[in-house]
């Protein structure tokens, strides 16, 4: 039976974890973490599920630690944010290289300095080109739904790679939100038991992580592109079996409010939900405007993209990253990329908003839709800009 | 060019690269990275084996007649045996 809770979504990202049994969890403990290993670690000790938790020395110990694990055929999970996601860089190429399922909670945080521990998307952007499935949730409920459908992703033997998902630090780990867990039953006919592909054992020896001449280095490449951009037509699968069997529909790129609409903002994460409150309010000014709200990062939904901006005249895009003397901050850099060949493609502004924990509010939205109002008259000539820098 | 093939195409790639018969790394000839190689003379030689302790490619070994030689199959030309060697039997020379 589903059970409708109100809890913090770290709690609950836990939670959703734990139904589905990984085998080994390991994390660093302390800031920049969250509750979510935390959880575990309590969730572990009561003997609620039968893990190996790992309480190890760093970020970079936590993620060899998975990526170890996960070698020998073992369930894998781990959480981080901000500066401890950097440490863990030099790893994150291997998991994804070795094609280990393994599974992180992105707390997203600033990366320092001046420190802050509170949200944006430097983390993750500072990460973007590592190999992994990367998911963006927008709330509470997603947050639960995608780290169960996480392993279902990740360790399909067409996939085979490892996956982040992505929830606003404070202003998702922190908040409490009601929330349906399905039941242990539930889960396990939704997610089957992980079954290796190869796994490291003195009985069957082969070897993992191996020297790659440049004989072989670019087909090695290759290979790994080819396996994440694969990967969506099972995220797509694995999404709709959840819709199926639990009746909340997930999809690469969500849609609100956008038909006919001569202006659209594009959003990641938790402000998604703060926008809609703003195309609600605008719709009922007669403002033409509709949201997207862009789930999947990696691998990146072109067509889906293509699709849901066709007939729009000004596309507003918004970052919560600066990428420091580039065209464009890396969602908007992203975007403009994929439209680049489109005949009809709208006019893009690129606004980067709710930097180290700024509060993104309805209000804002609506500035934003009038400046892309603006936009389509004036056309501007920045690439990006800074919204609501003082000074400006 | 060393021996061992690699797979023609990216489809033929390992998932991972995994390897999964060990103890095939000997089936590349690393000897194929050498631009100098070692030669001995016989009559310097005082069969000491200090070349063969030293060298970090373990492909020096002692020969019927007792002297140490290197398998050019996987000497890289790094010299050090040549630097090692104090009675000055081995000399390094130009071309693998």
């Amino acid at each position: 039976m589903t059970k409708r809770a109100g809890m913090e979504i770290a709690f609950a990202a836990a939670e959703a974890v734990a139904l589905c049994k990984p085998d080994v969890v390991a994390a660093y403990p302390i800031t920049p973490n969250t509750h979510i290993p935390e959880h575990l670690s309590d969730i572990v000790a009561d003997g609620r599920i039968d893990a190996e938790f790992i309480c190890v020395e760093s970020e970079h110990s936590a993620l060899s630690a998975c990526c170890g694990a996960s070698a020998t055929g073992a369930r894998t999970f781990t959480a981080t944010s901000s500066q401890g996601l950097l440490f863990m860089g030099e790893v994150m190429p291997i998991v994804s290289a070795m094609r280990l399922p393994v599974v992180m909670a992105i707390g997203n945080r600033a990366l320092s300095a001046p420190i802050n521990i509170w949200n944006d998307h430097s983390d993750i952007m500072s990460q973007r080109d590592m190999g992994w499935i990367s998911i963006f949730a927008s709330n509470g409920q997603e947050v639960v739904d995608m780290a169960i459908q996480a392993f279902k992703i990740a360790e399909h033997r067409e996939v085979l790679l490892p996956l982040n998902i992505n929830l606003d630090g404070f202003q998702l780990t922190h908040m409490v939100e009601p929330i349906l867990f399905p039941d242990q039953a539930e889960v396990d006919r939704f997610l089957p038991e992980y079954k290796p592909y190869a796994t490291l054992h003195p009985d069957k020896v082969l070897s993992m992580g191996t020297l790659g001449m440049p004989e072989i280095f670019t087909e090695a490449m290759k290979a790994k592109d080819v396996a994440l951009i694969n990967s969506k037509k099972i995220i797509l699968q694995v999404w709709k079996e959840w819709e199926e069997q639990f009746g909340r529909m997930y999809e690469p790129i969500e849609a609100y409010k956008t038909e006919g609409a001569d202006m659209l903002l594009l959003t990641m994460g938790s402000m998604g939900d703060t926008a809609e409150v703003a195309i609600d309010e605008l719709r009922k000014r007669k403002v033409s405007a509709g949201l997207l709200r862009l789930k999947l990062w990696r691998p990146f939904p072109i067509e889906e993209l293509r699709n849901a901006v066709k007939g729009a005249k000004v596309l507003a895009v918004m970052d919560r990253a600066v990428s420091f003397g580039g065209s464009a901050a890396p969602v908007g850099a992203e975007i403009r990329a994929a439209l680049y060949g489109e005949p009809d493609r709208p006019l893009i502004i690129n606004e980067i908003i709710g930097l180290g924990g700024r509060d993104v509010t309805v209000g804002d939205f609506i500035q934003i839709v009038e400046k892309a109002a603006q936009a389509e008259k004036e056309k501007p000539e920045e690439a990006y800009e800074i919204y609501g820098v003082r000074g400006s | 060019m060393a021996d061992k093939q690699w797979p023609e195409t990216w489809q033929e790639f390992n998932l991972g690269g995994m390897v999964f018969s060990p103890g095939n790394a000997c089936e590349y000839h690393t000897g194929s990275w050498r631009d100098q190689r070692p030669v001995l003379d016989t009559s310097k030689c005082i069969k000491c084996g200090i070349c063969y302790i030293f060298c970090p490619e373990g492909c020096i070994s002692q020969d019927a007649d007792g002297y140490f030689v290197a398998d050019l199959d996987y000497c890289k030309g790094c010299g050090i045996c040549a630097h090692e060697c104090w009675p000055g039997a081995i000399t390094m020379v130009e071309g693998g």
